[in-house]
């Protein structure tokens, strides 16, 4: 048998890819049927809208996958990241049949984006579009205010119909005279949002005292504006005068009630969830530096 | 009987100066994306950035520098083990055009942004179109001159040659497919989880086809051909073959652990990921045995070096690639540096350690010369792994640290740092990178030097010789 394998190459060569199509048969070809099983559908995702396909494809064209996966796993320290509040929000193949390609990505240099959409305002994502680090601080992200130029739109709808997705004129009227930027940012914020996870999380009570155990102490002021210039001054202001988030100076709100709302987010308003980042002690420090601004210029 | 009339060799000359040009260029970009990460106002847009820049680094390495060299010791090594000319040369001149314009058309494209964005599958499909072009010439061109041989029996070599041509060809054709929308625009033809999956089993198994057989059948020939002694195990060598081609193509999921693909693919995968060390620890065995009474010649010939570190390298990449493939482990260290520092041990330490003692080998000959400085090709393989264990070491560090530090918990549940706070961790270590890198691009540079002040040293073509027709 051997002897024959190593004196005729054409039997070689096709003992060589019969064996090549056995794992690929069972690991390559066979998954697709589990894959495609139509109990795995999700009934609100949604394919692309044009402005968001051509977001997606100005992501696929920077290489945005290089650095940011687009999957959560059913880690607990992956939920508690990247699906804050909830604990089934991880990734679920019923989210991706529209994703052609996929863009799981294989190394967060930056952090996993399937759960981008609206955990930032669209104003949140503009600014850091165009220069990272003045919204995160550090940042090693490039730059990307180039991408304010106008949105190429002459093979929108044609990218629509070889992808098999229902657009409208009107929505194909919407994407002309928009810029990259638009494109990306509507891509972003669409991301995660077709499954309920959020919902859930935003319905959870926040149980336990809500009692600011540093009142007035003076180290937590210290370490709460550390924390604040780190996580909120970006859209609050480094003085609390407020920019993209409200301003905080003035603020009359019970502490309790800030502290339900830094912790658990408000997604009326863009503002983010921060109890799974943060922290119950962080966020208490937070609002005590906040507390002892009031009445300050 | 002229050894220049038997074999065509202009086509391995040729091979060789571009793969060492796409080469240079692909740690040019490495060290310059490895900066880029600690310096972002290294970033140029659009054309500069580290994402369209990483593509360029990966493709230029893996198919300027790796399917170069492989292209360029195929031809040599198929002609002398068929004892019989290219079935071909004037096709395998016009595929050394080709490929070198594919890689060029490949730089720009990416650079222009135009991607199919799988990794090492992102060239738009008019460029995959040449592709396949490529491969079809170069792998009946290999074959023809296997079936007109004049040796009867196939040394290993070829067994792992016709391997690499029939898996490169099935992976590139299936995870290529896509629905063009333009000269420059194309979508995936598989969507979600499908893609994900059929985009790893290309991608693992371009590791197994690219490589790991290519350097095996080129270790399997230069090996002995440098120490005078035979592979210590011929049969260990069969074996380790079949078993090799069969095992990896079940293990591409273990880069797709706890997504959502099915769990028993994953499963598999992870079983099949360590069942592999076996065959992978055989061409190891295969090579320090052969070695048996003969190591004083890792001081005594500078090449032997280079094939025993390479062959070392690729016995721990196939420990460490195993033990990732773990679900547990794979849980902690996925999506960190943990993994670019077990990629270029792959690539830096086995696959380039083995193909620059190939290359040592092949110049002096094609060039009927001697090598211009033993002393410097000392001074290149040890800068060579010296670089490449800072670029490792440190990532794996990295990895561990970044794992352990996105993983920690508040006793309340929370977690107990933000994304930010583990990233401004890794900036130490991606300066260290950085200066394993350059380390390396010098070692290169030294290569280079000794290359060509050999090849200036050149003599034209003896006439007949007895001699040199004996050592074919």
């Amino acid at each position: 048998m051997l002897d024959i394998l190593e004196r005729k190459p054409v039997i070689l060569l096709l003992c060589a890819a019969v064996v090549i199509m056995i794992g690929t048969a069972v690991t390559m070809i066979a998954p697709f049927k589990w894959i495609n099983d139509p109990s795995l559908k999700i009934a609100g995702v949604k394919p692309y809208t044009p402005l968001q396909l051509e977001g997606r494809d100005i992501y696929i064209r920077e290489g945005c996958n290089n650095c940011h996966t687009q999957t959560v796993r059913p880690l607990v320290a992956d939920v508690a990241r990247y699906a804050p509040g909830s604990t089934d929000g991880y990734s679920k193949v019923g989210e991706f049949v529209y994703d052609q390609p996929h863009l799981w990505g294989s190394r967060r240099t930056g952090p996993d984006l399937a759960r981008i959409g609206g955990k930032y305002p669209d104003a949140w994502h503009y600014k850091h579009m165009e220069a990272p680090q003045t919204m995160v601080p550090k940042s090693n992200m490039p730059k990307y205010a180039f991408l304010k130029q106008p949105l190429d739109t002459s093979l929108t709808e044609k990218k629509m119909k070889a992808l098999g997705f229902p657009c409208t004129p009107a929505e194909l009227d919407a994407v002309k005279g928009k810029t990259e930027l638009d494109a990306m940012v509507a891509y972003l914020q669409k991301l995660g949002n077709d499954i309920p996870w959020r919902k859930v999380a935003a319905a959870a009570p926040l149980v336990g005292d809500l009692k600011n155990p540093y009142s007035g102490n003076p180290a937590a002021v210290a370490e709460g504006k550390t924390l604040y210039e780190q996580n909120c001054a970006q859209c609050h202001g480094a003085n609390l005068k407020g920019d993209i988030g409200v301003a905080l100076a003035e603020l009359a709100k019970p502490e309790g009630e800030i502290f339900s709302t830094i912790y658990q987010g408000l997604d009326r308003l863009g503002m983010p969830a921060f109890g799974e980042t943060l922290g119950k002690e962080k966020i208490w420090k937070v609002i005590t530096y906040i507390a002892s601004r009031k009445g300050q210029k | 009987m002229n050894v220049k009339a038997l074999y065509s060799d202009d086509v391995t000359k040729g091979f060789l100066t571009w793969s060492i040009i796409w080469g240079l260029v692909a740690v040019l970009v490495g060290v310059l994306i490895s900066f880029q990460l600690v310096f972002p106002q290294l970033n140029f847009p659009p054309y500069l950035t580290y994402g369209r820049l990483r593509p360029i680094h990966t493709n230029a390495a893996i198919f300027g520098w790796g399917i170069g060299s492989f292209m360029a010791m195929f031809y040599y090594i198929t002609q002398r083990l068929t004892k019989t000319t290219i079935w071909s040369p004037g096709l395998a001149k016009f595929q050394l055009w080709l490929f070198n314009i594919v890689i060029i058309l490949a730089a720009v494209s990416l650079a222009m942004g135009y991607t199919q964005s799988k990794e090492y599958a992102e060239l738009e499909w008019p460029i995959d179109i040449l592709v396949v072009i490529l491969w079809v010439i170069f792998t009946v061109n290999i074959f023809m001159t296997i079936m007109k041989r004049k040796e009867e029996q196939m040394y290993i070599s070829l067994w792992y040659i016709i391997a690499t041509l029939v898996g490169v060809a099935i992976l590139y054709l299936v995870n290529n497919a896509s629905i063009p929308v333009s000269l420059f625009k194309s979508y995936s033809a598989y969507a979600g989880a499908n893609d994900a999956n059929v985009q790893w089993w290309y991608g693992h198994n371009a590791v197994a086809m690219v490589l790991t057989t290519p350097p095996l059948a080129i270790f399997y020939y230069f090996l002995p051909k440098s120490t005078g002694v035979p592979i210590y195990s011929h049969r260990m060598g069969i074996i380790a073959f079949w078993s090799l081609i069969f095992m990896y193509l079940w293990t591409g999921a273990h880069h797709l652990l706890w997504t959502p693909i099915p769990d028993w693919v994953q499963t598999l995968a992870m079983g099949f990921s360590i069942v592999l060390i076996a065959p992978s620890w055989a061409s190891v065995f295969n090579g320090y045995f052969s070695m048996n009474g003969q190591w004083h010649q890792m001081k005594d010939n500078y090449l032997v070096k280079f094939f025993i570190f390479g062959i070392t390298f690729y016995g721990l990449q196939t420990l460490q690639g195993p033990s990732q493939a773990i679900r547990t482990f794979s849980g902690f260290i996925h999506y960190t540096d943990w993994v670019p520092g077990h990629v270029h041990m792959g690539a830096l330490g086995w696959v380039s350690l083995i193909i620059f003692a190939g290359i040592y080998y092949l110049v002096p000959r094609l060039y009927n010369t001697e090598l211009y400085s033993v002393k410097l090709a000392n001074v290149h393989f040890w800068l060579a792994v010296v670089g490449q264990l800072i670029y490792s070491i440190s990532m794996w560090i990295a990895g561990v640290q970044q794992a352990a530090m996105l993983h920690a918990m508040n006793p309340d549940g929370s977690l107990h740092y933000s994304f930010m706070e583990t990233l401004t961790e890794l900036y130490p270590y991606w300066h260290m990178r950085a200066g394993g890198g350059v380390i390396y691009l010098i070692s290169i540079l030294v290569f280079i030097f000794n290359m060509i002040k050999t090849i200036q040293n050149g003599k034209p073509a003896p006439g007949v010789t007895a001699a040199t027709a004996g050592t074919v």
